[in-house]
């Protein structure tokens, strides 16, 4: 390290996104060139910028060490905190040589590289009640919790809202009102506490909300966006996972019915039987989904898009109809392992946040590695181990 | 190269001109299938969604079939989906022992096991990192000149960078504007080009999905791009079989067709546009088409 930090000061050009709703001209691209050494941060820059060449430059910032979450931007068009961004890397990311500079996406632009937080990210973070509903009664002293069920509510209690996996969800840019990586990734820090007494009516309104939980494309973006690991889109999926699999919340939006269709079809199939998709995501996992109303409704409003598959030769109709199967052999395989596993008593999840690529072998008292949390919808981890309640 | 070869579910059953065309590039780059008709659904994502250890193992057991291949480089797919949720299981297998030998205890009763360190490459990354663009480019008897191709890579496989090996020596995220290069076309940048087909809420949010696949669409057009090109047929059920109704819910025309790769890698080793199934698409790829022919009477 000592070697980067004694490179001596460069130029850096940046190109910043200038805009002041205020003054009723449109935005427009600054350049400055400014004098650093490349391990300093984006933030500086843009601050030298400001201090030597134009004070008028909007920018947030506050601690400058990754911590309070102010200087959301974008540089090079992907989301970064400017004080955890540094110009050496910056620069090799940018197309021309010079450092691209946006504010965030998905909100209004205050000024400049300033955006409207509380519009947007705050106002969403409300909407999923972020703070503990108590069981009652509330213990005298504190609540006794197993450290696991700690340790598995850790990953979302890293987020520094700086709202970076806000700026770049590919749901909220179509679709403004879903709820969004952020505040999903707040709500599973309430949702997996035991200490919380509503996971059910948690669950069941971010699973009723066709702007909740089923409204996450799983583009990943969340997850590359964040600066903190938190993994929006993996606490989203685990929100579903406990709404359907412990509560079996059936929602309106046919979040819960498309898992179990997807999940039934490789069940009965080994394969996607693509033409059971839609009538059973709206109709329910059954051959007779096709039958009901919301899946006639659906089949009919996509009629003239099926005929036209078939006209073209696209679908083939004998797979339209029965679907393509494994060998029966490799199907009866299958079928093992989704009964072996769907019938234990509790869910493994290995989270590589928590254990990291540790290659060690586990304690003997633990059959399973360490960082296998028993994902029972946030309850406390049971007391035998879930290899040994599968033996029995 | 021989390699264990994994179709997918989706280009066998409603993008059957994917499988069938790459089939047809296969043998013209010295690709030798072993298909994995043994192996399962990768799940796409919505099996680990539903049960993360139920994923894993189903994932296991098709990378220790592809194992057993014997003499195969590696195991191929060309699902962008099938590569993105096949790493997210591997990932979690690779790194941790414990767990890689409870999920091999249930494979045990069908004589499998899952080895750390497969192999897993989309024909995408093949192309580039074990054929080589230099030898793609020699291959080449119809080079794609004039036509502009916009690329669309899925969000599967571009994402999260980490897990998919994408770095400065392996800008895999880059690969689909190199292959379209070396096979002599124009790549059109747009705004859509690494972000989300909307297909996995088509059941869900049946408007926003169809809003961003016409949004891409759209961006492709006013880019100027005669065509586009994916690695995932998930990606492609959204943009041509859908792109009727995504023209309804952004209020215009798109007219866009929609290619494989294997058919665009295809057109331009000199392969018939009929045989690689390109009048199977919803949308008529007759630009497409209209140029290949004239350059090959061109030739003639």
């Amino acid at each position: 390290m000592a070697e980067v930090h004694d490179r001596p000061p460069e130029q850096f050009t940046l190109r910043l996104r200038r805009y002041d709703p205020e003054s009723g001209e449109a935005p427009y691209w600054d350049e400055h060139t400014i004098q650093l050494e490349p391990h300093r941060s984006v933030l500086e820059a843009i601050l030298q910028a400001k201090d030597r060449f134009d004070g008028s430059i909007g920018v947030r910032c506050s601690c400058r060490q990754a911590i309070c979450g102010s200087c959301g931007i974008r540089v090079n068009g992907e989301p970064a905190l400017a004080c955890h961004t540094h110009l050496d890397a910056a620069k090799s990311g940018a197309k021309d040589g010079v450092i691209e500079i946006e504010p965030m996406g998905n909100m209004p632009v205050l000024k400049d590289l300033i955006v409207d937080m509380d519009a947007v990210h705050w106002k969403k973070i409300r909407r999923v009640t972020p703070w503990l509903l108590a069981k009652q009664p509330v213990p005298e002293r504190e609540y006794l919790v197993s450290k696991d069920s700690m340790v598995d509510v850790t990953q979302s209690m890293a987020c520094i809202q700086c709202g970076a996996c806000v700026s770049d969800c590919l749901a909220m840019e179509v679709d403004p009102g879903f709820i969004g990586p952020a505040a999903l990734a707040k709500s599973y820090r309430f949702v997996g506490d035991p200490r919380d007494d509503q996971q059910f009516e948690r669950l069941n309104d971010l699973a009723q909300d066709p702007q909740g939980i089923f409204d996450c494309t799983h583009c990943f973006k969340c997850v590359e966006a964040c600066p903190k690991d938190v993994n929006p889109m993996g606490q989203i999926m685990r929100l579903r996972r406990i709404a359907t699999g412990d509560h079996h919340i059936v929602d309106q939006n046919n979040g819960e019915r498309h898992e179990a269709a997807v999940t039934g079809l490789v069940r009965n199939y080994g394969l996607l039987h693509e033409a059971e998709l839609i009538p059973r995501s709206y109709g329910g996992n059954s051959w007779f989904a096709k039958f009901t109303p919301a899946a006639g409704k659906e089949l009919l409003a996509s009629f003239p898009v099926i005929i036209k598959g078939l006209l073209r030769g696209k679908v083939n109709p004998k797979i339209a109809v029965f679907g393509h199967k494994i060998p029966s052999s490799d199907l009866k395989s299958v079928q093992a392992i989704f009964d072996k596993i769907e019938s234990r008593p509790e869910r493994y999840e290995l989270n590589l946040y928590i254990t990291g690529e540790d290659e060690a072998p586990a304690p003997a008292a633990e059959p399973i590695a360490a960082g296998v949390t028993y994902e029972s919808g946030g309850q406390d981890a049971p007391p035998t181990s879930p290899e040994g309640s599968v033996n029995q | 190269m021989k390699v264990a070869y994994w179709p997918g579910c989706v280009s066998r059953g409603f993008t059957p001109e994917l499988h069938g065309s790459m089939a047809k590039v296969a043998p013209l780059l010295d690709i030798e299938l072993v298909e994995l008709d043994r192996a399962c659904c990768t799940g796409a994502g919505v099996i680990a969604e539903h049960n993360q250890e139920l994923a894993d193992t189903l994932n296991a057991r098709t990378f220790a079939l592809a194992q057993q291949v014997e003499g195969a480089a590696m195991m191929m797919n060309i699902c962008s989906t099938c590569q993105g949720a096949q790493s997210e299981c591997q990932e979690r297998l690779d790194a941790n022992t414990e767990y890689r030998n409870h999920v091999n205890t249930t494979l045990a009763g069908e004589g499998l096991s899952y080895e750390k360190g497969l192999t897993n490459k989309n024909f995408l990354w093949l192309l580039v990192e074990e054929i080589g663009l230099e030898s793609l480019s020699a291959r080449v008897k119809r080079p794609l000149t004039n036509l502009r191709v916009g690329p669309f890579y899925g969000c599967y496989i571009v994402r999260p960078r980490n897990r998919l090996g994408i770095d400065a020596e392996h800008p895999r995220d880059h690969y689909l504007d190199q292959v379209i290069e070396a096979l002599g076309g124009t790549v059109i940048e747009y705004a859509g080009m690494r972000k989300c087909c909307g297909f996995p809420i088509i059941t869900m949010n049946k408007e926003a999905s169809l809003k961003q696949a016409g949004r891409h669409l759209g961006d492709a057009a006013d880019a100027e791009a005669d065509c586009l090109v994916t690695p995932c047929p998930l990606c492609h059920l959204n943009l041509d079989l859908q792109q009727p109704l995504a023209e309804k819910v952004v209020g215009r025309e798109l007219d866009m067709p929609v290619l494989h790769l294997p058919q665009l890698v295809g057109l331009a080793l000199g392969l018939d546009p009929k045989e690689l199934g390109l009048g199977r698409h919803v949308v008529r790829p007759t630009s497409v088409i209209d140029w290949s022919t004239s350059v090959v009477g061109a030739a003639a």
